[in-house]
């Protein structure tokens, strides 16, 4: 279990507990949380679940594979601390993970 | 206007089997796509990408499985428009009238949307000046070439159009490749001949950094671009082309009056109609009790809602279920002897 917060466009915060082996993203869609579409379920085959991780966050968290990467190019406003929340799983090592939705997703 | 037993909108797997369902039943169909392709998200996302679950294949790609559904449907010889996307649907007593951007007319008592998450658009700059000058020299694909004569081009993007438009537009045109990350996807020999490029000087690559100003809106003359450590540079473009793939857009498919959940249609399980009489959804445009974004569930949908569509073509006939191995009358729609 951790207790993840997600930031939205408008700086709205929302601490949900969310339950391990989990992802991110379904954090958020389980939760209503605005700003994260997943149009593609979760298959990593859209970027409508990009986030941007907080950065002293970014580096503790597994590193994007390569094809995630791929994908985060076709992200809307893609930074250096992008990811698709449907590739990070959740753990109880996540506890106080924060992520910002961006402006929009398409 | 076209007539026809049945409209389907949308070329992915589910689209495609629905023409076998309604074929074996003596139905004829058309095929509305938005995509230059059938195959829908299959063949757009996830062409190389193994799908494990779709029952009795243990293994095969997007691509193999769009290939395998073609081939299950030419006895029927059905009508694909693709290119098209559907923009009006309205009643005309029993029947449908489908209308395209390309003007195109169907009318049909029947119509499935197996639509996915909407018809695929290009992703776009967000910057609001990209937006003025979106056609007239900012653009999201190549229609005729010959457009980019003699100018000067940035090409924004790290994925294969982007690599390629940039090989092949560099013959004749200053190309200016910009990438977000140092990492450009494609085969090996496209990167090769683009890393020739750029010692020749044809072609100028600038990486990590992403569109930050453009300049005079009204006619382009620059860009400029701001690296990852926040520097800026000033790129003199006349074009600017932008890959960052596709995305899915519900589109007019809201305006329908049909129940929604979210970017769903709400749908009766027992035979996948909306609550439209006549209109049906299947596949991950539907959602009900217990919906799957499954492939396999999409064609239990359109099973089922193949039958209701039988109903409504054919009012004074009774629907008989067969088996295709045993009816002779399926054998011969199939052309098999």
């Amino acid at each position: 279990m951790a207790k993840i917060t997600y930031i939205d466009k408008d700086k709205n915060k929302k601490i949900i507990e969310v339950a391990d082996g989990l992802t991110v993203m379904e954090g958020a869609v389980q939760n209503d949380i605005p700003g994260i579409d997943a149009d593609c379920g979760g298959s990593m085959a859209c970027a409508t679940c990009h986030v941007y991780v907080q950065d002293e966050w970014f580096n503790k968290i597994e590193k994007a594979t390569d094809a995630e990467q791929d994908m985060i190019d076709m992200a809307y406003e893609p930074k250096k601390n992008s990811r698709l929340s449907c590739q990070i799983i959740v753990s109880d090592k996540l506890d106080g993970l924060v992520v910002t939705t961006p402006e929009k997703q398409s | 206007m076209k007539k026809t037993d049945v409209v389907i909108i949308g070329a992915g797997p589910v689209g495609l089997f629905a023409v076998h369902q309604l074929g074996i039943k003596g139905l004829k169909a058309v095929v509305i796509d938005n995509l230059d392709k059938a195959g829908g998200q299959c063949i757009e996302l996830y062409p190389d990408k193994p799908i494990y679950d779709i029952p009795a294949v243990p293994e095969c790609t997007g691509e193999e499985l769009t290939q395998r559904l073609i081939e299950q449907i030419k006895p029927f010889n059905t009508q694909f428009f693709l290119n098209e996307r559907v923009d009006e649907v309205r009643k005309d007593n029993e029947n449908w009238i489908v209308k395209t951007n390309n003007d195109h007319q169907f009318i049909a008592p029947n119509i499935i949307i197996a639509g996915g998450v909407g018809s695929f658009e290009p992703r776009k700059l967000s910057l609001k000046e990209a937006e003025k000058l979106e056609g007239k020299s900012v653009f999201y694909a190549v229609k005729n070439k010959e457009q980019f004569k003699d100018k000067k081009i940035s090409i924004f993007g790290g994925g294969d159009s982007a690599l390629d438009w940039t090989l092949e537009l560099s013959k004749f045109s200053k190309i200016t490749l910009i990438h977000r990350r140092n990492e450009f996807r494609g085969a090996q020999h496209t990167l090769s001949e683009l890393r020739k490029l750029e010692k020749s000087g044809r072609v100028s690559i600038k990486t990590p950094c992403q569109i930050d100003k453009i300049e005079n809106e009204k006619n382009l003359k620059s860009i400029s671009i701001k690296f990852d450590d926040g520097k800026t540079e000033n790129i003199p473009t006349d074009i600017i082309l932008g890959f960052f793939g596709l995305i899915m857009k519900l589109g007019p498919i809201a305006e329908w009056g049909l129940n929604m959940d979210k970017k769903t249609i709400e749908v009766n399980p027992e035979n996948f109609e909306t609550n439209k009489k006549g209109i049906f959804a299947a596949g991950d445009i539907c959602t009900y009790p217990g919906k799957l974004k499954l492939i396999l569930s999409g064609f239990h949908e359109v099973a089922l809602a193949s039958v209701e569509c039988f109903k409504r073509a054919r009012p004074n006939e009774k629907y008989r279920f067969e088996f295709t191995t045993s009816s002779k009358t399926i054998q011969n729609r199939l052309g098999k002897k």
